[in-house]
This record gives C-alpha cells, sequence and structure tokens, in this order.
C-alpha cells in the first residue's frame, strides 16, 4: 500500500498541474485545440489512476478546460470519486468540479445522495460547508427530498458559518422540493433574529425571495420585518427589507402607510446611496399603493422627486441611471410631479452613455402630452440625424413612433404632421424599422379619414421618388415603407390627384428589383388605380386615356409576370390578361369603367384581433339548456311520449308541457350550475364576462373636411417642422380669439368672478388643428373585455405558493411526510381510528349515550396509501388504536380533541433516538389547555424526559389550543433494542376551558413501532451487495406468498414503499432488495415470482429483526 | 438572485466563470461572447449597468460590472438584487482578491481559478449573497487554506 503511494506520488511529479496547464496553453496559441486534446488525453490517463491525488488533479485541471468551453461531463463518475475522498483538499476540487458541470441531467448525481449526506453531517465544519456550496448549485428535486430534513437540522448548527450557508440553500431546496416550505419555515423564521447578523441577513435573503414571487403569504411576517428595518444598522439586511416592502405594499395599504416616516427618516439620515436608493424606490412603491385612496402624500412625492433630481444631475453616471430608473416608476401614477423636470431628462438624451439616452427616452414616453408632443417630438428628431448608423438610432425611431402611436394616437393633435414624420423617418439609412413605418402609415391611413387626401399625396411622392429609397442595394430594410405606399394610393386612389402618373410610377422596370411581397402589392394595387383612371374617364366616349392607361399596363405588366416570385407572378399574369380583356372592350366602344371598379368595391374597417373572441352571447340564447328533452329524471318521464300516442288532446298537452318547462328548466337550471360549480372540470364563466363594455361609437366623431392648405415643396421630404411653427401660430390665435371671447363675457358679466387666464395652457385648452375621426378597431356590440392571465404556468416559483399561516388539511402534511417516509422510517398513527368492527359499536354506543364522549374518525391515512400504492390500506408502524374506554356520565362536555402522530423518524447519528411528531386538533368548542403529554415508559423504550424530571413525569405541551386549531409537538425517544415490534400506552391530559367552567379531561392512546419503521431507505449498489451475501455473517429465512396478484413491479413498490427497501437489481422476475436498521443491521432480501407465488429469501444478521420485518410484509400482502 | 458571475480580461477571455442555472459549455461561451461584446463597447465613464443581454436573462435580468485594469468582473442579476448593493458587492470580492493574493493581478486569476473560486464561494452561494463582510470572508478562506496546508504536510510526512 505504501509502494503504491509512493509509486503514485513519483507518476504525480511528471503530471501537469493546473498550472502547467495554463502554462502550456499560453504556450501553445497557435494550435491551442490540439494542445488541449492531448491534455485531455493524458487527464484520461490520470483518472485511470488509483491515487486520489492523481485524480483530484486531473479534476481540477478538468474545472479549467470547463471554463474555456469543453464538455467535461464525460467525467462526471471521476468527478463524484473525489468528492467522496476523506480529505478535505480533494474533496473540495471534487465539489467545485460538480457545482461547476453538474447539473438536473447528470445521471451520476445521484450516487451523491449519500456522500453529500455524510459532509453535511460531517464533524468538520468545512466538510459541510463546501457540500452546502457545492449542493446549492446541483441540488436536483431527489436530492432536494433526500436531502431537506438534514439541511433542515444544520440550521440549528452551532457554527453560523453553517448556520448561514444551510439557509440559504433552502431557497434552493423549496425551489426543487416545494412540499419543504411548510415544515421548515418556523425555523426559517426563528432565524430572523439569530444573534448572528450573518444568519440573520440570509433568513431575510430567502424570506425575500420567496416573498417576491408570493408576497401575499408574507403579509404576516411585516411586523417582524418593520422591527428589524427600524433595528438593524446592517445596510446589506436593511435593503432587503426595504425591498420586500416594496413588494407586500400593493397588497397592504395600511403597511404602506406605516412605512411612510420610518423610509423617509431613513432618506434623511442615511449616507449610504445604495440605501437612500431603495428608501425611494419603496416610498415611490408605497405611493403608487396608497395614489387612489390618499392623495395627501404630496410631501412624499416631492421628496422623492427631488432626491431622484440630485441622483439625476450627480456626476455619477450609475447614480444618473438610477434616478432615472425611479423617476420613470414616479411617472406612472404622478406624471405632473415628473413634468416638470422635463429640462433634466431632455438634456440626459445628449449624455454619452446609451444605457441613460434610453432610461431618458422611456421617462419621455410619459411624460408627453398634447401640448408638448410635437416639440419633444422635434427634439428627437434631431437626436435621429445625430445618431447616424448605430442600434441607439433604431431605438429613437421605435421610440418616436410608440410616443405618437401610444394610446390609440391620444397626443396627436395634427395627423398632417405626423405622416410628414413617418415621411421624414423614411429618409433613414439602414434601419431595421422599414416595416414599422410602414404599419404606421396604413394605420394612420385608414383609421384616420380624414387624412387620407394628404396621406396619399404624400405616398404618391414616395412612390415617385422610391429610388431614393431603393437606391442603395443594402437599404432593404427601409423600402419597406413602399409597401405601404403602394397600398395607400391604390386603396383610396379616388383622393389621388394624378393617378396616372402614380400608375406609372409603380410600373417602373426599377420596381423589379423589390422584394417579392412588395412588388406584389404593387401589381395589386396598379389594378386598383387603374380602375380609378377608368372610372375618371367614364363617360368620355373613345377616351384616349383610358385606352393608353391600358396600353401602359400590358406594356409593362409582362415583366411581372416573368418575376421569380410565385405571388407576383400569378397576380401580374391575372391581371394582365384582365386589362387585354378589357382593351378589346374598350376598343369596342363598351363601357366597363363601373364593372372594374365593383372588382374593388367595399370600404375596409380595422377589426380587433380579439373581437371575435369577444362577440357577446345573445340575450336569451342559454347555452347550458337542453336543445331536446334531457334524458329523463324519473320513470315517469320517460313514460310520456306513449302518452301522446295515447291521444291526449294535444294543444292541452303541450300547453301544460311548456309551462312545466319553464319551472323545471328554470329549476333544473339552477341544479346544473350546482352541479357545474362542483365540477372541476367544467370550465366556469368567468365572472369578468358580467360587464358589457360599450364599444365607443364612431358615427357622433363629426368630420370636418381638411384644409389642404399646406403647400408641399420638396417632393418627398415635407418639413414637419412647419408644423410645429403653424401649430405654436395656430394656438396663439385661439388663445386670443378665447381671451376676446372671454373679454367680451367679463364685460357682459362685469363684477363677477375674474378669471386668471396668465398661466399657462392647460391641456384641454388644446384643440386638435383637424377634427380626426379615429376609427377604432372593430369590436362587436356589447364586447365583453377580458384579461387574460398570462402568467408562465412553468414558473418554478409557482409551486412555492404557499398560504404559510392557514392550517393546511392534512393531506398536505402526509403528502409530504409521504416522501420522507421513502427515506426515513416513518410511522402514521391515528389513535381514535377504528377498525370497521368497533365502529358499529361506537355507532350503536353513541346512539345510546348522546352525550358522550365524541371522537372523529379520520381516513386520511388510508387516502394517503391509497394515493401510493394501490387500494391496500396497510400501515406499517401504525399504532393500534386504543378500544373505546367505558366513558363515565360524569363526561358532560363533548370532546373532540384529536392527537396524530403523524411522524416517527430515525436519526442517523443517534442509532437510539427515535423523534415521533405529534399533530393536536381540538376540534371541540372549547379552549384546551395544561396539555401534558405521558407515556408508559418500558424496559426497551423511554421518552426522554428533561434532566431532573422523574421517570414518570409529564411532558408539558408548549401550547395551547383555541378551538379548531391545531399545532404539533415533537419527543424524543430512546429505543435501546429494536429487533422486536413494540407497543407504548399513553395518556394526555388537559383542561377543557369553556365559558362557564373548566374541566380536567383525559385521552389514552396506544403508540406502536414496527420493526420496519426501524429500517431506512438505503441504496446499496451491486458489488457491495455481492460481497455483503458473501460475507456469510448474514443468517437466512424466508417466506412464500400465495396468491399474489399482482404486476411484480407493483409488488417490489409496495416492498420498498411500506417497508423502506431499495432494489438492488432487477432482472426479470427476480429482484434482490436492500435496506438498514437505524442501528446498522443489514436485511437483504430476494424476490422471486412465479404464477401468483412469491417467494421471499431473506438474510439479515439478526435473526429476530428479520423474522418480524419478514411477518410484516407478510400482513402487507395478506391486506390486499 | 444572481444568475451569472462572469469575469473575463479586456480581450474576452475568461478568467472565471460562474452560473447558478444550467447553461451547456457552447451556451455558456456565446454568453461569454455575447456579455463581453456588450461591455467592452462601453466607455469607461459611463454607467455600469446594462440591460441583460438577449442570450442570458430577459426583462428582469441585468448586467452590473465593474472592469480593473485589464478584467472585467460582470454581474447578471434579476431585481431583487439592489444595483448598487451589487457594485459594492464586486468591490468587496475585489478587495477581497487583493487581500488573499497581495496585490492581486490578472496572473493571479490565470494560474488560481480554483482558489479565486473558493474566495467567490464565501461571497455568493447558489446565486445569493453569502457574506459581505470583507474580514469575514477573508478569515474564512485562510482558515480552509490552512486546513488545505495542514492535510498536504500530512500526507508530505507519509
Amino acid at each position: 500500500m505504501a509502494l503504491k503511494i509512493v509509486k503514485g506520488s513519483i507518476d504525480r511529479m511528471f503530471d501537469k498541474n493546473l498550472q502547467d496547464l495554463v502554462r502550456g496553453i499560453r504556450n501553445h496559441k497557435d494550435d491551442e485545440a490540439k494542445y488541449i486534446s492531448t491534455c485531455i488525453d493524458e487527464i484520461k490517463q490520470e483518472l485511470k489512476q488509483d491515487n486520489i491525488a492523481v485524480k483530484a488533479n486531473a479534476v481540477c485541471k478538468l474545472t479549467y478546460l470547463q471554463m474555456l468551453g469543453y464538455d467535461v461531463s464525460w467525467a462526471a463518475f471521476n468527478i463524484v470519486e473525489v468528492m467522496s475522498s476523506s480529505k478535505f483538499t480533494y474533496k473540495r476540487i471534487g465539489y467545485l468540479a460538480a457545482s461547476q458541470c453538474f447539473h438536473e441531467g447528470t445521471d451520476v448525481i445521484m450516487l451523491t445522495t449519500n456522500q453529500i449526506r455524510k459532509d453535511l453531517s460531517s464533524p468538520n465544519q468545512y466538510d459541510t460547508g463546501v457540500a452546502l456550496t457545492g449542493l446549492s448549485c446541483f441540488v436536483t428535486p431527489d436530492l432536494a427530498r433526500d436531502l431537506a430534513n438534514d439541511i433542515m437540522t444544520l440550521m440549528s448548527h452551532t457554527k453560523p458559518y453553517i448556520r448561514k450557508k444551510a439557509v440559504l440553500i433552502m431557497y434552493k431546496v423549496f425551489l426543487k422540493y416545494p412540499e419543504s416550505l411548510r415544515p421548515a419555515f418556523p425555523r426559517l423564521k426563528e432565524k430572523l433574529e439569530d444573534p448572528d447578523p450573518g444568519v440573520q441577513s440570509a433568513a431575510v435573503n430567502v424570506i425575500c425571495e420567496l416573498a417576491r414571487r408570493n408576497p401575499k403569504n408574507y403579509l404576516s411576517l411585516a411586523p417582524l420585518f418593520f422591527k428589524l428595518m427600524t433595528s438593524s444598522t446592517n445596510n446589506w439586511v436593511l435593503i432587503k427589507i426595504i425591498k420586500l416592502f416594496g413588494a407586500l405594499t400593493p397588497l397592504e395599504p395600511r403597511l404602506g402607510k406605516k412605512l411612510i416616516e420610518p423610509l423617509t427618516n431613513l432618506i434623511h439620515s442615511t449616507s449610504a446611496m445604495s440605501l437612500l436608493y431603495e428608501c425611494v424606490n419603496t416610498v415611490i412603491a408605497v405611493l403608487i399603493s396608497l395614489s387612489s385612496g390618499m392623495p395627501n402624500h404630496s410631501a412624499s412625492i416631492q421628496l422623492c422627486v427631488q432626491k431622484l433630481r440630485i441622483l439625476i444631475e450627480d456626476s455619477d453616471q450609475n447614480l444618473k441611471y438610477l434616478g432615472l430608473l425611479a423617476m420613470s416608476k414616479i411617472l406612472k401614477t404622478h406624471p405632473k410631479s415628473v413634468q416638470s423636470h422635463k429640462d433634466l431628462i431632455l438634456q440626459c438624451l445628449d449624455d454619452k452613455d446609451e444605457s441613460i439616452r434610453l432610461r431618458a427616452l422611456d421617462l419621455l414616453y410619459g411624460m408627453v402630452s398634447k401640448k408638448n408632443l410635437m416639440e419633444i417630438v422635434k427634439k428627437l428628431m434631431l437626436h435621429v440625424d445625430k445618431a447616424e448608423g448605430t442600434t441607439y438610432r433604431d431605438e429613437l425611431l421605435t421610440k418616436i413612433i410608440d410616443i405618437c402611436s401610444q394610446s390609440n394616437f391620444q397626443y396627436i393633435t395634427n395627423f398632417e404632421w405626423y405622416i410628414s414624420i413617418l415621411v421624414e423617418l423614411t429618409r433613414l439609412e439602414g434601419t431595421r424599422h422599414g416595416h414599422l413605418i410602414a404599419s404606421q402609415m396604413l394605420d394612420v391611413a385608414i383609421r384616420v379619414k380624414a387624412i387620407r387626401g394628404f396621406a396619399v399625396a404624400q405616398m404618391a411622392t414616395l412612390l415617385d421618388n422610391a429610388h431614393l429609397l431603393t437606391g442603395n442595394t443594402q437599404r432593404n430594410g427601409i423600402c419597406e415603407v413602399l409597401y405601404a405606399a403602394a397600398w395607400i394610393c391604390g386603396e383610396f386612389s379616388e383622393h389621388l390627384e394624378d393617378p396616372m402618373q402614380t400608375l406609372e410610377a409603380m410600373l417602373r422596370p426599377k420596381v423589379a428589383t423589390l422584394p417579392g411581397h412588395i412588388q406584389a402589392v404593387y401589381v395589386q394595387n396598379a389594378a386598383k388605380l387603374f380602375a380609378t383612371v377608368l372610372r375618371k374617364h367614364d363617360g368620355e366616349t373613345e377616351s384616349q386615356a383610358a385606352q393608353e392607361t391600358s396600353q401602359l399596363l400590358i406594356d409593362r405588366l409582362p415583366l411581372f409576370v416573368q418575376s421569380a416570385n410565385l405571388e407576383v407572378q400569378e397576380r401580374a399574369s391575372c391581371i394582365l390578361q384582365l386589362v387585354k380583356y378589357i382593351q378589346k372592350l374598350q376598343q369596342k366602344n363598351v363601357e366597363v369603367a363601373e364593372e372594374v371598379t365593383a372588382l374593388f368595391a367595399g370600404e375596409l374597417n380595422p377589426v380587433a384581433p380579439k373581437a371575435q373572441k369577444k362577440v357577446p352571447i345573445p340575450e336569451g340564447l342559454d347555452l347550458d339548456a337542453w336543445i331536446n328533452e334531457p334524458p329523463s329524471e324519473s320513470e315517469s318521464e320517460d313514460e310520456k311520449p306513449k302518452a301522446v300516442f295515447a291521444k291526449e288532446e294535444p294543444k292541452h298537452s303541450r300547453s301544460r308541457h311548456t309551462e312545466v318547462d319553464e319551472k323545471e328548466l328554470a329549476r333544473r337550471r339552477e341544479v346544473r350550475k350546482q352541479e357545474q360549480a362542483n365540477n372541476p372540470f367544467y370550465i366556469k364563466a368567468s365572472p369578468s364576462s358580467q360587464k358589457v363594455y360599450d364599444a365607443p361609437g364612431v358615427e357622433h366623431i363629426p368630420v370636418v373636411q381638411i384644409d389642404l392648405s399646406v403647400p408641399l415643396k420638396v417632393p418627398g421630404m415635407p418639413m414637419s417642422d412647419q408644423y410645429l411653427k403653424l401649430e405654436v401660430e395656430r394656438r396663439q390665435k385661439e388663445k386670443a380669439e378665447r381671451k376676446k371671447k372671454e373679454k367680451k363675457k367679463k364685460r357682459e358679466k362685469r363684477g363677477k368672478e375674474r378669471k386668471a387666464d396668465s398661466g399657462p395652457e392647460s391641456e384641454e385648452d388644446i384643440t386638435p388643428a383637424h377634427q380626426v375621426d379615429i376609427v377604432t378597431e372593430e369590436m362587436p356590440e356589447n364586447a365583453l373585455p377580458s384579461d387574460d392571465d398570462d402568467k408562465d404556468p412553468n414558473d418554478p416559483h409557482k409551486a412555492l405558493d404557499i398560504d404559510l399561516d392557514k392550517y393546511v388539511p392534512y393531506c398536505r402534511h402526509l403528502q409530504f411526510i409521504h416522501v420522507l417516509h421513502i427515506i426515513k422510517p416513518t410511522v402514521y398513527w391515528f389513535p381514535f381510528q377504528k377498525s370497521s368492527k368497533h365502529k358499529k359499536k361506537k355507532q350503536k354506543k353513541e346512539k345510546e349515550e348522546k352525550e358522550k364522549k365524541k371522537k372523529k374518525r379520520h381516513h386520511h391515512h388510508h387516502q394517503h396509501h391509497s394515493d401510493a400504492g394501490g387500494e391496500d390500506s396497510v400501515q406499517n408502524g401504525t399504532v393500534e388504536e386504543e378500544e373505546p374506554l367505558p366513558v363515565s356520565q360524569s363526561h358532560s362536555v363533548s370532546l373532540k380533541q384529536e392527537v396524530k402522530v403523524y411522524d416517527i423518524q430515525g436519526n442517523h447519528q443517534d442509532e437510539s433516538k427515535v423523534v415521533v411528531s405529534v399533530i393536536f386538533e381540538n376540534k371541540s368548542d372549547s379552549f384546551l389547555k395544561s396539555m401534558e403529554f405521558n407515556v408508559l415508559d418500558s424496559l426497551n423504550s423511554k421518552l426522554q424526559r428533561p434532566e431532573g424530571a422523574g421517570a414518570h413525569d409529564s411532558l408539558t405541551v408548549p401550547f395551547q389550543l383555541p378551538p379548531g386549531v391545531s399545532n404539533e409537538a415533537r419527543f424524543v425517544f430512546s429505543v435501546q433494542s429494536i429487533i422486536m415490534p413494540q407497543k407504548l400506552k399513553g395518556t394526555l391530559t388537559f383542561i377543557v376551558k369553556s365559558d362557564e367552567s373548566s374541566t380536567h379531561e383525559k385521552l389514552d392512546f396506544k403508540l406502536h413501532f414496527t420493526c420496519t419503521s426501524y429500517l431506512i431507505t438505503t441504496p446499496c449498489y451491486s458489488d457491495a451487495y455481492a460481497k455483503l451475501l458473501e460475507s456469510g455473517d448474514l443468517k437466512g429465512s424466508s417466506l412464500r406468498l400465495e396468491g399474489i396478484n399482482m404486476p411484480f413491479h407493483h409488488l417490489l413498490a409496495r416492498i420498498c414503499f411500506h417497508h423502506h427497501f431499495s432494489v438492488v437489481e432487477r432482472i426479470d422476475s427476480c429482484a434482490s432488495m436492500y435496506s438498514r436498521s437505524i442501528q446498522g443491521h443489514h436485511v437483504c432480501l430476494l424476490v422471486k415470482t412465479s404464477d401468483q407465488t412469491v417467494s421471499i429469501d431473506a438474510k439479515c444478521d439478526e435473526p429476530s429483526l428479520l423474522g418480524n420485518v419478514l411477518d410484516e410484509i407478510k400482513q402487507t400482502f395478506s391486506k390486499c | 438572485m444572481i444568475k451569472a458571475i462572469l469575469i473575463f480580461n479586456n480581450h474576452g477571455k475568461p478568467r472565471l466563470i460562474r452560473f447558478y442555472q444550467y447553461f451547456a459549455e457552447d451556451m455558456q461561451q456565446q454568453i461569454i461572447r455575447e456579455t463581453f461584446h456588450l461591455v467592452s463597447k462601453r466607455d469607461d465613464n459611463v454607467c455600469n449597468f446594462l440591460e441583460g443581454g438577449s442570450l442570458i436573462g430577459g426583462s428582469d435580468y441585468k448586467l452590473i460590472y465593474r472592469h480593473y485594469a485589464t478584467l472585467y468582473f460582470v454581474f447578471c442579476v434579476d431585481s431583487s438584487e439592489s444595483e448598487l448593493g451589487i457594485l459594492d458587492l464586486i468591490q468587496v470580492f475585489v478587495e477581497t482578491l487583493d487581500k488573499c493574493f497581495e496585490n492581486v493581478c490578472e496572473l493571479d486569476l490565470i494560474f488560481h481559478m480554483d482558489k479565486v473560486h473558493y474566495i467567490l464561494q464565501e461571497v455568493v452561494m447558489g446565486g445569493m449573497v453569502l457574506e459581505t463582510n470583507m474580514n469575514e470572508i477573508v478569515a474564512q478562506v485562510e482558515l480552509q487554506n490552512r486546513m488545505e496546508k495542514s492535510e498536504v504536510q500530512v500526507w508530505a510526512s507519509i
């Protein structure tokens, strides 16, 4: 052995270590990949050696290579080997490698469970620490489930170093295994007040993460956090708490009111910018949540805005950025207070830092009003010119369009101006957003009827100057605009001054270089224009112009017929044939204009995307009603048809029938509603569908003809600036007129109240330049608004939405235990559960003596088991119920106290201790207090009592129970021998306090530990298993079960589940299984099945334990 | 939560990568490249926040970074972290490195990636901030190094 080590260390001298590898890679810059591949070969050799030092070195190098992008998952097993080294140095290397490259898909991860568990309970705190750190990176649902309890124990470790790590990792465990949240939460809460600031901070951290996702469940912690906030001096903790409050306030406005003052104090007092900033943020959140109810917080808003202004004016770019970010939050609810800082924000647009410019842009979006829109956009247009060829320019472009088009063009007073802006934007080279501009053009032209004339004129110039847009070959983004231009000119061609010219422009040969989908639109709209031209010349006999147009089309269209694009080709050839035919007719002097126009008749209306979904159900239509008679509920109804045949008076029967129907239907509808309400598969109507949404009418908006007085000078390049000037002039004129009018009025009503008109004009004063008809998207009448909840169903945090205050139905607990069950011995115990025999007896008794003690039976246990393993209700380690005790007449209070043991757990570290968790539930209407729990100790099993207590003293249950409340207490038992099942008798005494009196009561119960409950599911590898069997230390025994009629894997699952075994290996209908007792006895099973007969050969180092376990297995199967 | 911590140099060569959410190796490299691309074109006098890249994160995520001489330290965090707090944390981390390596420079990180990892593990665990007190971090790191040393001595004496 020593020789081997020496040999290994000599080998090692020739190995590269990490530094050598790095140096080597740096020296092989030219053929790095080749060098690394030889290194990987070396590493593979090293991993084959037995020496753990060599392996660890190799794994360390792999971690480095992983960083360079090499997949090292092939070495996962070696990493596990290094992790399980007893030396901290190597263990750490192993865990580091694992945390870098293990993930949920890594299959060897399941081999690590026991190693990690061992490390977690290591006496060396750094072994534990390294394991926790590693686990935090690669924890899987399985690991989380198996190790949750171990980690929970570590939360109370003596070393704060371990405590804080254990607390933090719990969050990861919760994410992977949500059931662990409820049992762990009380302890987590406790850690909020841990004496060590690091642990406290970790607990705050975890709860903040939890609360951020499901804030409502953590509202009850607010007072605790409030206390922490006012007492803590740790800025990290303060920041976290303040952030948490920001998430909580929207749910509880009262909390917000309380927070304002301490937060304001902090804002004034703190010197830490980070804390100040978070305080401001949370105050904003509070103000937002209060904004509806409490208008009187202008002082706080002012304070926030002031502080933010200081941040924005700071030379530190980070503060500037964050200031703008927070400002945008205020903007949503208090736009006025932000708008006064417009100057500052516009300044930020000039900042050299793109992030800051983008933030400022965001703010501008919310700051525009009818009054300043033009001005702001003008500023932005200047920036667009400056920011040539950057992504920032694209961002500006989209922002301009966003700002203008927001809330259905709410702030646009002059659409001519907007169209000009859009046209100006088309001059941008290399933008990606051509389609965005195009869709805006289309949108405006379709929805704003009054602007169509102007828009068409502009689009015609655009088409005419299309060469400017398509001049460079690589400017494909912007040519999307032509799509819109062509369509608008075609669709609204009646507004065109010279359709002929536009038609000519659309059929230029150059068009063939445009993308296919644009050409297709060109061709189609050329046909529309053609129709318009024909219509124009309608009535003129032998119109030269009309015929020229036909000829033009016939000349130009063949170019498109040859297009490689199918769409273009198809449309072109169709239209070409059509035009040829029309030309023939024209030559015969037939009037064709009417027919051709009819091809494109009909107005286009925008329809909202959700319109179809929102069609309301007409009144009187009951989709729930039966169309035909429902299948009869009673026999007599079934016979009704016969009666019709029996020559009853038809009229009478029908009228009576309908009468019955109406009443009946109403009744049935009610019944059906009830049923549906209870039927989880029935999709119910959402309550929001009750509201009726009034689609805004379009008709009542007056449409005024626009005065097209604005002359267009530069073709295709209108100057939007003119509009700004015009607008200012117009507003001044209007203002002056208004003043005049007011003066007139004042003169008329002299002496009456004076109106101050010197202030700036308010929003309402601004009237749009043209009354425009903004056609809203068409909706069905009485459309129903629907708010689609778009929550991500895959969000892992959804599972953590657990109300921690509410008492849970038991099944929740049981589910949790059920899983633990597989890991650790668990005993379910319901002392008052009656076997059916007793039930009947009891019911009789109850009838006789109603005054007597009543006990509720609970069947959760059965439910739980049937969930897990079929219909059987066999309980392992179940405690036998007490026979109903003869109850004396003196019991005048009806008692419904309930005691449940829901968990008995063996402890890995201590082979003689078992923890029993008991749930006490008060089902009576009275208050229960002074509960004392006592068990009659046997020689073998003893209830652990505090030092100094006598052997028969009761333990006080550390809580009282108000009516309907339940709570859990844990008791530790020491067990000496585990080879025999045991029963312990116990009593619970308590005082029942009602309004008038209080009585002393007592409950008896029996606690039953089966041998199975001392077994711990322990995985075992087949080679170790074989060695164990070969060793010859085990004594054998066997069992035959007849008439077992279930699939083999069910049988195995049942043994695994009920008796805590794990399958080592399975070959066809033969399987080897393994388990270990808390005192380290090995139990091996060989299970074979053939024809309903199962034979189990078992081996164990303790024959009587084996005998008892086999008996219990037999029982399990005898009950099915 | 912190989603990832990346350290790379002025040329985009990774010096330490630590993802707290699984990404395959090639994706990790893409993220490094993208992040480097985003961060490296920024001047030193602009703000240290970046709205997250397209590969890592999404709208809730931010890149918070600091640039020291030849190295970029980039943290990708979600909105539950305080921006300024993370900047401070980066500072604490770098100062800790400085203490542990005595005048840390890029070469220290190049040749002792494992040690840098061990130090980082005492600062951030599983994406959550574990400790912000530099003295505490240094003390724990040193204790562990001492333990490693004693093991090596034991091993050498066999």
